[in-house]
């Protein structure tokens, strides 16, 4: 009677209030038959590492319009690490210049998406990283 | 989609240790295992049961957007200032559809972030329909062995019928808000007779009147001073023999007014919730609320032992073969399933 689910925290670090972005992909998750946490606008670092410490994640999804991810995403990737949490996935969504997507998965990051990722992509990305916890 | 392998990492004993020591990533990944059934699930739960029985549970109850979040977090943050640790188990419902869920009530939380006295677990439903999941039991049995001195159980948004959190609380709160039902919709049966404590919330609102008088409409018809007992797997209400010596001794179900997005009236009903903690423990209504819990609990486990058993034990495609021949009427649901049954 097993029973195991995909768990993703969908969060937006920073403090740009663009929310809809974060909204439509933790649907489209919640559609492809995941669990979805969404903990909403204006979080900190450290309120997204501890939110996905008690909530036991697979998968960090951070949404970032606000131009701040190369400060804000690497942090949440160390402080994730830094609890334990090293096989935790972590993707990011939002507006990244092409010239910031390799220096983010040089800082840890699985994934970056753009505007006009599909669900599909969404999914596949995630069902094919996604790693079981030390 | 969901089928991800299962987690064979960290060894029991090690959560349990992690669990009792107050480690909140083994904590977490236990709250996990006990969740998704796993095979190491009923050790590591035999192993952490001694340890559970010391925390004061509180449910939650009510409609979708009465406040019941919000109340929560402005109930914790009170219990936090009176010195108290608390752990929190928030449920929200799994689609029957795609088996997905969105789980929001860390949105209304953020004001409990980075405090190392509070716990807080989002659950999904996962095919249960009476409030909870059916492992949130069990969940709160591991928050109660990691040392939480309250642990407040948020169910889903109910209707009128969900009372499933009456058996798994020692205190239960009812939330309603104003403008939401008529003194008919109050002197239905279901969910308002579970309640402990009612709150209506959101208080500052119009309408509040009016759901007060009705809610206190209500409590008069009833009398105030039923019990419940458990009787062939029902809920049954019993009322106490109103003899005048009695009469103090009763718990008195009130109805509360609160802004949970300002606090106001958030201090007099933890109050109130530590005065029917006191209740119990003094009129022994605790031993019965323990008897329900525990009822409840061994049923669980039971039928859900049978679920697996059963389930083991019908060949592959059997299933499908009798669902089609009733399709085709050639067989009828009842001899199905009792031909079924026999292969258990």
């Amino acid at each position: 009677m097993s029973e195991r689910k995909i768990r993703v925290l969908v969060a937006k670090p920073g403090l740009d209030g663009h929310d809809r972005g974060a909204k439509v992909v933790a649907r489209m998750l919640r559609d492809a038959g995941f669990e979805v946490i969404y903990t909403g606008i204006r979080q900190t670092p450290q309120m997204i590492a501890e939110a996905a410490l008690q909530e036991d994640v697979d998968v960090v999804g951070l949404s970032i319009l606000s131009g701040a991810h190369m400060t804000l995403c690497p942090k949440v990737v160390e402080l994730l690490r830094a609890q334990g949490q090293e096989h935790v996935l972590v993707v990011v969504g939002g507006i990244i210049p092409d010239e910031d997507v390799e220096k983010l998965k040089a800082a840890g990051i699985d994934g970056v998406f753009g505007p006009g990722t599909s669900s599909e992509e969404y999914v596949n990305f995630i069902t094919s990283h996604v790693r079981v916890p030390a | 989609m969901n089928g991800v392998e299962p987690r064979t990492t960290t060894a029991a004993d090690a959560l349990v240790a992690g669990v009792l020591g107050g480690n909140r990533l083994l904590l977490a990944r236990a709250i996990s295992r006990v969740e998704n059934q796993a095979p190491e699930a009923s050790a590591l739960l035999t192993a952490l049961y001694p340890h559970s029985g010391q925390a004061h549970i509180i449910g939650v109850t009510g409609a979708p957007g009465t406040g019941k979040s919000t109340l929560v977090t402005a109930l914790a943050q009170c219990y936090r200032a009176a010195g108290l640790t608390v752990g929190i188990v928030a449920i929200d419902p799994t689609s029957p559809f795609t088996g997905g869920a969105l789980l929001g009530d860390r949105v209304r939380m953020r004001a409990l972030a980075g405090d190392a006295g509070v716990f807080m677990r989002s659950m999904a439903t996962r095919g249960s329909l009476g409030g909870l999941s059916k492992t949130t039991g069990d969940v709160v049995t591991v928050l109660d062995a990691a040392g939480f001195d309250r642990i407040i159980v948020e169910t889903v948004g109910v209707g009128q019928a969900e009372v499933e959190i009456a058996s798994t609380a020692h205190t239960t709160l009812v939330i309603e808000a104003p403008g939401l039902g008529d003194e008919v919709q109050a002197i239905k049966a279901g969910i308002l007779e579970i309640a402990d404590i009612l709150v209506v919330n959101k208080a500052d609102r119009p309408g509040m009147d009016r759901t007060l008088r009705a809610l206190e409409m209500m409590l008069d018809i009833e009398g105030n001073g039923a019990r419940y007992v458990r009787h062939h797997g029902q809920l049954l209400r019993v009322e106490s023999p109103v003899e005048s010596d009695e009469e103090d001794r009763r718990w008195k179900v009130i109805v509360m007014k609160t802004v949970a997005t300002d606090n106001t009236g958030v201090e007099e009903l933890r109050q109130r919730i530590e005065a029917h903690r006191h209740w119990l423990m003094e009129s022994g209504e605790l031993a019965l609320r323990q008897q329900l819990r525990i009822a409840n609990t061994l049923e669980n486990i039971i039928r859900a032992e049978l679920n697996r058993r059963i389930a083991a034990s019908i060949p592959a495609g059997r299933l499908d073969e009798l669902v089609e021949q009733i399709r085709r009427r050639e067989r009828d649901p009842y001899s199905a399933a009792a031909e079924l049954l026999s292969l258990v």
